[in-house]
């Protein structure tokens, strides 16, 4: 039926490129003078003018181009160099275990923890304190909120090395790596200038998209800005937010304008990253036809793997420090540990957690699910039609994951407050989806691919009907990817700052939002405790998903894919 | 002096299962000597020891001598031995002419100097004109060829073939074989070659041995 999938593609351009271009040109307006709201009815430039006599707006920019590089450049070449040392030795299954717990925390929960870390009174002075450093009072220096970011690249690092290494590990499938590897030995050359050379030019071609989502998501990002990142100026997304924020809403026509310099940025950045990787290319292929077969690379490529061990090494002390913290009850400086240990923190806070704890699962829950549904709805449309929409369509509907948070959820509230929905667990859980959704199709779209045909077909000439096919027979071979794209989906939602406090206007609190608010606050248990159940609730789900396909299929030893 | 590939007292097994007890064999160099035996007799395993690349699962014992030098304790990208494997593995993201030079050996240096020897090495094996096409574009001869010189301008000094010929037309084999050979024989490389098919041996020309038929 040609007209399902025409009322398939239908629906998502409703639900997901609508609100966008919506929101879009609901700030863009705002930016140009319109906000009838606000008193703004005819075109101006004021906004801009207002924003360009901010005087911390040239040392935000710089703050926001350089972190977000730095941040993307590091996390590509740390993940690139980790997987060059463990091509061929780690076992890729008990790899994305020992990655799990980092790609199921969220930004919020990782800032909060690294700043425990970092801090000058953190975990990590104190663990080197007073024997090695003779301090018996924290430094007095700002390790975090430094006025170059370099807590926040940290902080993004050690979020998006784990990423960039699941969807290498992705590509590396697709690629006859380690036959290849052999004829670079073969020819002379050492395993780490190979993998430069040969294996990482064909890895990046196929993970351009999520390189530049890091990109977008460093230059943009809100949560982890707000705990790690100077405040004063802070990056743009920070100055944009705290006129949104603001009770004078006079000031939402520069914070519009703002926003739209954001996903200026944005886009800028994108087109000069790409600019940027002809050069590399071109360089690059002058490098490989000069025939080095070791020189320097080998030890940058060693230490790089390294400084990649160290960024997740980070991430476990920044989740295991929120643990200690919610489970202390006395922690003086420079103690390497608690020296009492209570779990007064979580039996006194029990009644402040509930209400983010459930509104985070209950969100989580139904976006995953809704995610899933539209998903499935989405490949089998596929399917059933034999259409390659697959690639440009997916490409559109990850918009939102490329466009600045900030550039289109305040366009969007607006329509919110006007039918009344701003506030509202709906709203909330609609703008989980605007993200959720897109992260679920990504994650399902190579094994779906991957499936092989021949059992649709077998099944098929059994007499099945597609409903049947589906659920008897391509969602159990596909259980384990199918499971794993329902953590990645709820973990999306968990993540959800900006989204949750931008629809829900402060009436529906998250663990997210409340851990972000409680980062600032002085007492450290408290945030502690939001912050690891933040970090701790997609980590369970994610678990479940890996454990789950071994349970039920406890005789299967291979996922259903053609070899 | 002994010039060749030379393996002492070799012997491997995996999971306890014995594949080859104590072999030794002199290959000299311009040489072709041939592995026969049926899959799983260990035949691929050998020549993944000589060359370097045998997986941790094998337990592995016995020497490698390239040219009287004791390549044994080395990885593989310090033994100076060539390999061309079932598949031709031309780098799908680099051009022939790029593939070419990213084989030949460091010792010439400069650019222009570098695509001039990977200029004349196609011209000299009939292939001239293809340094800029992507290797997806090529025949099936065509890319074997480009592998073998690729191999070739590493400047091994044994060359391995792991069943090269195997996937390709009958009507194609033969001449791939004459080419692969004759090749070899100029540069006087000792060739250790693992088939399936009695003609590859033939062609070869050499002493052939048989892996795993003790029994039969």
């Amino acid at each position: 039926m040609p007209g399902a999938i025409a009322a398939l593609g239908a629906l998502m351009a409703g639900l997901f490129l609508l609100p966008v271009v919506a929101g879009l040109a609901g700030t863009l307006l705002p930016a140009f003078g319109f906000l009838p709201a606000a008193g703004g009815h005819e075109f101006s430039l004021a906004p801009w003018r207002e924003l360009f006599a901010y005087p911390g707006l040239r040392a935000s920019l710089r703050l926001t181009l350089t972190t977000g590089f730095a941040a993307t450049l590091l996390a590509l070449g740390l993940a690139a160099a980790l997987c060059a040392s463990v091509q061929g030795r780690a076992r890729l299954r008990a790899g994305e275990a020992l990655l799990a717990p980092l790609l199921a925390a969220p930004h919020a929960s990782v800032a909060i923890g690294l700043a425990f870390v970092l801090a000058p009174s953190g975990w990590a002075v104190r663990l080197v304190s007073p024997w090695l450093t003779g301090w018996s009072v924290p430094p007095d220096v700002a390790t975090v909120q430094d006025p170059w970011g370099i807590a926040l690249v940290l902080g993004l690092l050690v979020k998006e090395v784990p990423f960039l290494v699941l969807v290498m590990l992705g590509a590396l499938h697709q690629i006859p790596a380690a036959q290849q590897l052999r004829v670079t030995a073969s020819l002379g050359y050492s395993p780490g200038t190979a993998w430069t050379k040969i294996i990482f030019p064909q890895v990046y071609a196929r993970i351009r998209l999520p390189v530049y989502a890091v990109l977008a998501y460093s230059l943009s990002v809100v949560d982890m800005a707000l705990v790690l990142a100077p405040g004063n100026p802070g990056p743009l997304s920070l100055v944009a937010l705290r006129w949104f924020t603001a009770p004078d809403v006079t000031r939402y026509l520069p914070a519009a304008a703002a926003a739209v310099l954001q996903l200026g940025l944005v886009i800028a950045a994108i087109a000069l990253w790409r600019a940027g990787e002809g050069a590399a290319r071109a360089i690059g292929q002058r490098w490989i036809m000069r025939g080095a077969r070791a020189g320097a690379c080998e030890p940058g490529v060693q230490a790089a793997g390294l400084a990649a061990g160290a960024s997740l090494a980070l991430g476990g002390a920044a989740l295991l420090a929120m643990a200690l913290w919610s489970l202390a009850s006395t922690w003086r400086f420079p103690d390497a540990l608690p020296s009492h240990w209570s779990l007064g923190t979580w039996i006194g806070q029990s009644h402040s957690l509930a209400l983010p704890l459930a509104n985070t699962l209950l969100l989580g829950a139904t976006t995953m699910l809704a995610g899933l549904i539209l998903a499935l709805a989405w490949f089998e449309a596929c399917d059933r039609h034999g259409r390659r929409w697959n690639a440009p369509a997916i490409n559109l509907v990850c918009l939102p994951l490329l466009a600045p948070q900030i550039a289109f959820l305040f366009g969007l509230q607006v329509p919110l407050v006007r039918v009344g929905l701003d506030g509202t667990f709906l709203a909330v859980a609609w703008s989980h989806l605007l993200l959720v959704f897109p992260y679920m199709l990504i994650a399902l779209a190579d094994p779906w691919a991957a499936l092989d045909r021949r059992y649709a077909r077998a099944a098929a000439s059994l007499g099945a009907s597609p409903l049947r096919i589906l659920l008897a027979v391509k969602l159990p071979v596909l259980l384990a990817p199918v499971l794993r794209a329902c953590a990645v989906g709820f973990a999306a939602s968990a993540a959800q700052y900006l989204p949750t406090l931008f629809a829900g206007a402060g009436r529906v609190p998250t663990l997210a939002t409340e851990a972000i608010a409680l980062a600032s606050g002085a007492d450290r248990r408290i945030a502690g405790a939001f912050g690891f159940l933040l970090a701790l609730a997609p980590l369970l789900v994610y678990l479940a998903a890996l454990a789950i396909p071994a349970l039920a299929f406890p005789a299967r030893r291979a996922p259903g894919r053609r070899a | 002096m002994s010039v060749g590939l030379r393996l002492q007292d070799v012997s491997l097994a995996i999971g306890g299962r014995v594949l080859v007890q104590g072999l030794s064999l002199t290959i000299a160099g311009g040489q072709v000597t041939t592995l026969m035996g049926p899959s799983g007799s260990g035949k691929s395993a050998l020549l993944d020891f000589v060359g370097g690349h045998l997986e941790p699962a094998f337990a592995a014992q016995g020497r490698v001598g390239v040219d009287g030098r004791d390549v044994t304790g080395l990885p593989a990208q310090q033994r100076r031995i060539g390999v061309l494997f079932q598949d031709d593995l031309l780098f799908p993201h680099l051009t022939v002419g790029q593939n070419l030079a990213f084989g030949l050996a460091n010792a010439a240096q400069g650019r222009a100097a570098r695509l001039a020897r990977v200029q004349q090495a196609l011209l000299e094996a009939g292939l001239e004109g293809l340094a800029e096409r992507d290797p997806a574009t090529l025949s099936g001869g065509q890319r074997a060829r480009v592998a073998l010189l690729r191999a070739l301008l590493a400047e091994p000094r044994v060359l391995l073939l792991d069943e090269p010929f195997s996937k390709l037309d009958t009507a194609l084999r033969q001449g791939v074989r004459r080419f692969v050979f004759a090749h070899a024989a100029a540069r006087g490389l000792p060739v250790l070659l693992v088939t399936h098919d009695r003609a590859d041996a033939d062609a070869a020309g050499g002493p052939v041995l048989t892996l795993g038929d003790k029994a039969g």
